[in-house]
């Protein structure tokens, strides 16, 4: 049998998938049949009742199994008593469905009278006015006057906030249990639900704090009138008045595609800002959700403490000046230095920053010392090789292949990995998990072996080596289960981090998880579509640094360099020795990292920032940086999905793109005329990165038909989520995709395994940054540094839940909460809400309360 | 006449497991255990046994959709009984407990389940504590657990109270109450026979359903044909309430008629002070009411087809001449509207608007208009709700308002003789 039904609706007749809602296959052709609880990311529930339709199915001969007939030769239909709710019923081969009878009309009409019955109509001041599926269905369908009585009417609370992110507004709700569905289906954190029942029915939150979600936003978006609104956004812009613009996450290294709605406002002095953050659809990448710290963190834009004009020390003080005066100054000091220089940048900035200041380093100033300011995880040589192939969707994985995890906490440190990864293995892959410690995918995991710290190289050697051995083993072990189960899938993906390894050990991990890619010999997993490694980056764009060749060794392109420069620790440790003599810094902060003490024995600093870090603080010339929202340019997901975004708002004071500020300094250094735009240095950035060849700004703002279709004006399945019309980005080819690869050598790394109780750092979605320490909202969200002990070392060290003690980091002491928990090991112990710190030390305490 | 369900009327003590097992308790499941499954749903098939919690539905082809081969199925009785004037499972369950049991372990044995859950009223506890003493013996006698009466067959049970609302008399909703989620049905299909109780097959039967299986077994399929009419076989116990002079249980023979159970003295015993009959509720709240031409129409499945109505869980409600119409719609849609799980749009809001409507109506505060916008909005609820209480909730009102249009415009206009009569 065919795999597609065919089915007539209003008369056209229909194929569509088996499987496929009568909704679904109405919408695919543009037979809009009025929805309110139904999204096609959801369970169908069938409980607003708006779908209601006629559904009737042919008239089968009960002995024969044949189809009856009418006198005309048509088949006989047989409509049920009452109507159907189109989006709980598949589709069946010869179904004859109804949208436009009178009974449907009647039936829509009375939904909406019943839904408005006791909904507010306060759409003049409600947020979703505008953009609201009730406005626009009621139009659609609705009668236009009421037979209810306005004494009659229901009064609720109209701000009840469920946590200090988002507001319900309980007279508009609709119970359409959208939000309550999303949190437990997608999300898996039902900390909503409904309470009471009949008309008062209500959303609460279970948990402490409220709405306690790394995803709480998302409701708002799905949400189909203005009942759930965000604390950032609410009463703040009628929708009207907003543009849309497309940009790429600044954050994660996923790639989440995001829209910021802009709006010129009296109150900021008529410049542009964003009023709000929404997701983009990219069904690739972030599907239609994002998490609250892509959501929210955007308020760092705009932030008043924003550098506005360059500075340059005079006296001892930090004065504004002009562009010119600066460039000069920092052109003229470099000039020359050669060797004595060093770079450091962040990856943070866009490709085209990134490209050009290698460039401006390696060529203008004449030193191979850069790297990034605070490298912490290495194996982009190794991803360029076997790393996830290009046209991979990690949205197709399921039954049949698998997913290993190593040292990472998804969930803390790309929540849209973590979300693919779980759907994933709710499809049915295999997932396999090798961790220090219990994390929040580990309830989808069919495997999961924990390592104590210091011990990851070792495990997931071990794995590599079990599945390198074909026979079974006499004793079936965890390690070798887990390593079959990964090895015999269709396809196969690693997933790799950092957490609690020293950059060393990453790179071992990456390596062996590339051979782990390469065991099949002939035909090994690497290279093939939806199969590959992906390194769990800290920032939004370290692959892209490491594509641009911001690194000791490399060139843009992976292009060994003969003669590698110095690394970061080298440049520090130059700094204070006095062998750098100046440093160029964008886009990280070295001193506020902790990572170097002082100016040390440097001639020269200058720094090129956004806001006036410790660094800055301390630099010759500070450069005022644009942000990503100001302009335009390309990041790299971990994917190596190249993504363009969009200048939203006004450039704050003088500040300038971090390409144009090196490129205008380079041209006095004799590197040529600064290109008029970003899509100039793209075009360079494409001649220089042979992966990159055939990527223009033309090329990465491709689209194409996307489903479910969501934030179409037709508003459809609700939601503010946006169309995709600004790209879906290109992947580039892994080296695995057109030849064979080497395995690679991974060679013993040193590791340290200290005495007494090991103590590795974890991420924090919301660990404090220079970032998102702006986002006012966010503030109550913020990783507390918290100590997570197993209990029977917490009985050791004489410490339970609640102490706050302080435990010795990079010889500060930091103090930190306990919190006991009893699936850690036995020696264990984990630092949460702190600075980055790499690899495993011995836990010390100093004292406690 | 012996009573086959209510039999602790006829002997002492039955609620005993030694009293009932001297008077042949528990044969009918070692019967049973001798048949193979698929001989004993047919037996409950051939018997022509419908369900007794109101819809009807033949309860041996509701056994027969249980997938063959099903590794975990489970059987739930429906003893959450909370119709308005339904008073029949309570009964059996406190008195004839053994009897109940008997039946789900046959029904168990016969689709292949190891877990019965009882799914009972919270509030009647007198019921609960004595089906749970009924159940202790049984795991003590090895009429519950391991290989039971040396069989092959093993099977648990447990007794679980309800938390207070009537929706979870619906079978999905109970199916989601008792996994500890909010007591809310679902859309079917899936339907809990292929997805129920953590989305395994489940059968869910009614406790006098189930009362009625240990009978049929031992004394096989023709025996309980031999009674009742062709399409409603067998013993059914009408809960009779209202002005009767005997209200109580009754079990009877369907094909009885509603005349007779009522005026005959072995039955209802008349109206008292010879008042003269109105209308009646056939099944509680959610059937609509019919008036005197019904007397004569048999107590079976289709016996008020005609007359707009249903036999349902038969439970009687019978009201005098005096009794204000209005204000017994008013009660009946106060019922529901509290009972709505609130789930689907037209069962949440129209409830909510009938009963303000009514509320307005029977205090006399209401206009023409609003007994226009009351058949409206009645109108508009039925068939478009996710599940049957929808359905209910508008019975009484537009029943009432067929059979008594009267009384409510004497009510609109201000000068209803009947005002609070009840």
């Amino acid at each position: 049998m065919s795999d597609l039904i065919t089915l007539t609706i209003d008369g056209t007749a229909v194929s569509v998938p088996k499987g496929t809602l009568v909704v679904d296959a109405a919408k695919k052709i543009g037979n809009d049949i009025p929805v309110f609880c139904y999204h096609p990311k959801l369970e169908p529930v069938g409980m607003c009742r708006m779908c209601l339709v006629e559904i009737g199915l042919p008239v089968r001969d009960r002995a024969t199994g044949e189809l009856v007939l009418n006198a005309d030769g048509t088949p006989q239909v047989n409509f049920g008593r009452t109507l159907q709710t189109g989006c709980t019923i598949v589709v069946s081969e010869g179904m004859v469905v109804r949208t436009n009878t009178q009974p449907v009309d009647e039936a829509r009409e009375s939904v909406i009278e019943f839904l408005l019955s006791s909904h507010p109509l306060d759409c003049p001041i409600c947020d979703k006015g505008g953009e609201c599926p009730l406005q626009n269905l009621t139009m659609a369908h609705g009668a236009g006057t009421t037979q209810m009585d306005y004494s009659l009417k229901l009064k609720m609370d109209k701000h009840v906030p469920l946590g200090e992110l988002i507001y319900l507004d309980r007279e508009r709700c609709i119970q359409c249990a959208r939000c309550i569905r999303f949190q437990e289906e997608i999300v898996d954190d039902p900390v909503i639900r409904f309470h009471n029942r009949g008309r008062s029915l209500e959303i609460v939150t279970l948990s402490d704090p409220g709405f306690d979600s790394y995803w709480s936003g998302n409701t708002t978006d799905i949400c189909p009138v203005g009942a759930l609104t965000t604390s950032d956004f609410r009463f703040g812009a009628r929708p009207w008045e907003l543009i849309p613009v497309a940009s790429i996450s600044v954050h994660s290294p996923a790639g989440a595609n995001l829209t910021f709605s802009t709006r010129r406002e009296a109150k900021s002095g008529g410049r542009s800002v964003i009023k709000r953050v929404l997701p983009r659809q990219n069904e690739n990448v972030n599907e239609i959700w994002i998490h609250d710290r892509d959501r929210f963190v955007h308020q760092f834009a705009d932030a008043p403490d924003r550098l506005q004009k360059p500075l340059i020390r005079k006296n001892g003080q930090l004065v504004e000046a002009g562009w010119e005066e600066a460039i000069e100054l920092v052109a003229h000091k470099l000039n020359g230095l050669g060797e004595k220089a060093a770079g450091l940048s962040g990856d943070r900035l866009s490709n085209e920053d990134l490209f050009l200041f290698q460039k401006f380093l390696r060529q203008g100033v004449k030193t191979p010392h850069l790297d990034l300011g605070n490298r912490t995880i290495m194996g982009g040589d190794v991803t360029a090789k076997v790393g996830i192939s290009s046209g991979s969707n990690l949205g197709e994985l399921g039954q049949g292949d698998a997913i290993v995890v190593v040292a990472s906490d998804l969930h803390e440190e790309e929540p849209i990995w973590w979300l693919r990864v779980k759907q994933a293995a709710q499809r049915g892959a295999t997932l396999v998990i090798l961790s220090a410690r219990p994390t929040r995918l580990d309830k989808f995991a069919s495997h999961t072996i924990y390592y104590r710290p210091g011990e990851a190289v070792a495990t997931t050697r071990q794995l590599l080596n079990a599945a390198k051995i074909a026979v079974e083993t006499a004793e079936p072990d965890p390690i070798k289960t887990a390593a079959d189960a990964l090895i015999n899938a269709q396809n196969l993906v690693a997933f790799y981090g950092a957490e609690g390894l020293t950059l060393a050990e990453t790179d071992t991990i990456a390596r062996l998880l590339g051979n782990l890619l390469l065991v099949k010999g002939e035909q090994p997993h690497a290279g093939r579509k939806n199969n590959g490694l992906i390194a769990v980056w800290p920032h939004n764009n370290t692959q892209g640094a490491w594509d641009m060749g911001i690194h000791p060794a490399f060139g843009p392109g992976y292009k060994a360099l003969d003669i590698p420069g110095k690394d970061a620790a080298a440049i520090y440790a130059g700094v204070q020795s006095g062998e750098i003599s100046a440093l160029y810094v964008a886009g990280t902060d070295p001193i506020g990292d902790g990572l170097l003490a002082d100016r040390g024995k440097l001639d020269f600093l200058v720094v090129q920032e956004l806001f006036l870090t410790e660094t800055a603080k301390l630099a010759d010339v500070v450069l005022p940086a644009q942000s990503w929202a100001e302009r335009d340019g390309t990041f790299t997901s971990g994917e190596r999905r190249v993504q363009r975004y969009y200048p939203a708002i006004p450039p704050v004071g003088e500040s300038r793109e971090d390409w144009r500020i090196l490129a205008q300094i380079g041209e006095k250094l004799g590197l040529g005329k600064t290109p008029f735009a970003a899509s100039l240095v793209f075009k360079e950035v494409a001649t220089a990165v042979p992966a990159y060849k055939g990527m223009d700004y033309r090329s990465l703002a491709r689209v194409e038909e996307q489903w479910p279709i969501i934030g179409r004006s037709d508003l459809y399945y609700g939601g503010t989520a946006y169309d995709n019309k600004h790209g879906l980005g290109q992947q580039w080819a892994a080296a695995a995709e057109a030849a064979a690869v080497e395995s690679f050598d991974t060679a013993d790394t040193p590791t340290n395994q200290p005495d007494g109780i090991r103590l590795i750092r974890a991420a924090a979605l919301f660990t404090p940054g220079t970032l998102i320490n702006h986002a006012e909202v966010l503030a109550e969200r913020l990783a507390k540094p918290t100590l997570w002990v197993n209990e029977a070392d917490a009985s050791h060290l004489q410490v339970a839940d609640g102490y706050v003690v302080n435990v010795a980091v990079n010889g500060r002491a930091v103090p930190a909460i306990v919190q006991m928990n009893g699936k850690l090991l036995k020696g264990t112990a984990v630092l949460r809400g702190v600075p980055y710190f790499p690899g495993v030390v011995q836990l010390e305490v100093i004292g406690n309360r | 006449m012996a009573h086959i369900l209510l039999r602790h009327r006829d002997i002492e003590n039955i609620k005993k497991l030694d009293v009932y097992r001297q008077h042949g308790g528990y044969e009918a499941l070692k019967k049973a255990l001798t048949m193979t499954p698929a001989e004993v749903t047919n037996v409950v098939k051939a018997s022509g046994l419908r369900g007794r919690g109101g819809a009807g539905f033949p309860t041996g082809l509701k056994w027969t959709f249980i997938p063959k081969g099903a590794q975990e199925v489970y059987v739930t009785i429906n003893s959450d009984e909370s119709e308005m004037g339904t008073f029949k499972d309570r009964e059996l369950l406190e008195y004839n407990p053994h009897q109940v049991i008997e039946g789900a372990l046959i029904c168990a044995y016969a689709v292949g389940a190891k877990r019965i859950y009882n799914y009972m009223r919270g509030e009647f506890m007198d019921a609960g504590y004595a089906f749970e003493e009924a159940v202790q013996e049984c795991y003590a006698a090895g009429l519950l657990g391991e290989n039971i009466l040396g069989s092959d067959f093993s099977c648990d049970m447990a007794p679980y109270y309800g938390a207070g609302a009537y929706i979870c008399g619906e079978e999905t909703a109970l199916l989601n109450s008792l996994m500890g989620e909010l007591g809310q049905p679902w859309s079917k299909p899936p339907f809990p026979a292929i997805e129920g109780l953590y989305h395994k097959p489940t059968v869910v039967n009614n406790t006098e359903t189930l009362a009625n299986v240990p009978a049929i077994i031992s004394n096989g399929a023709d025996w309980y044909k031999s009674m009742g009419t062709e399409k409603s076989t067998g013993p059914k116990i009408v809960c009779l309430s209202g002005h009767v002079n005997k209200p109580g249980n009754y079990e009877v023979i369907m094909g009885l008629t509603y005349r007779e159970l009522i005026y005959d003295e072995q039955y209802g015993g008349g109206i008292p002070g010879g008042k003269k009959f109105k209308a009646m509720l056939p099944s509680g709240g959610s059937g609509p009411v019919v008036k005197e031409d019904a007397l004569d129409a048999p107590i079976t499945y289709e016996g008020l087809d005609k007359f707009g109505s249903v036999m349902g869980s038969a439970s009687v409600v019978i009201m005098d001449e005096t009794t204000d119409m209005v204000w017994m719609a008013m009660k009946c849609v106060h019922f529901f509207k509290h009972e709505s799980c609130g789930k689907c749009t037209p069962c949440r809001e129209g409830t909510y608007w009938m009963d303000q409507l009514l509320h307005k109506i029977y205090h006399g505060h209401g206009t023409a208009e609003d007994l226009r916008v009351l058949k409206s909005v009645a109108g508009q609820i039925g068939g478009r709700t996710l599940c049957a209480l929808g359905d209910f909730a508008i019975n009484p009102v537009l029943s009432t308002i067929r059979h008594f249009p009267e009384e409510y415009e004497a009510k609109v206009k201000g000068n209803s003789p009947l005002n609070g009569n009840r």
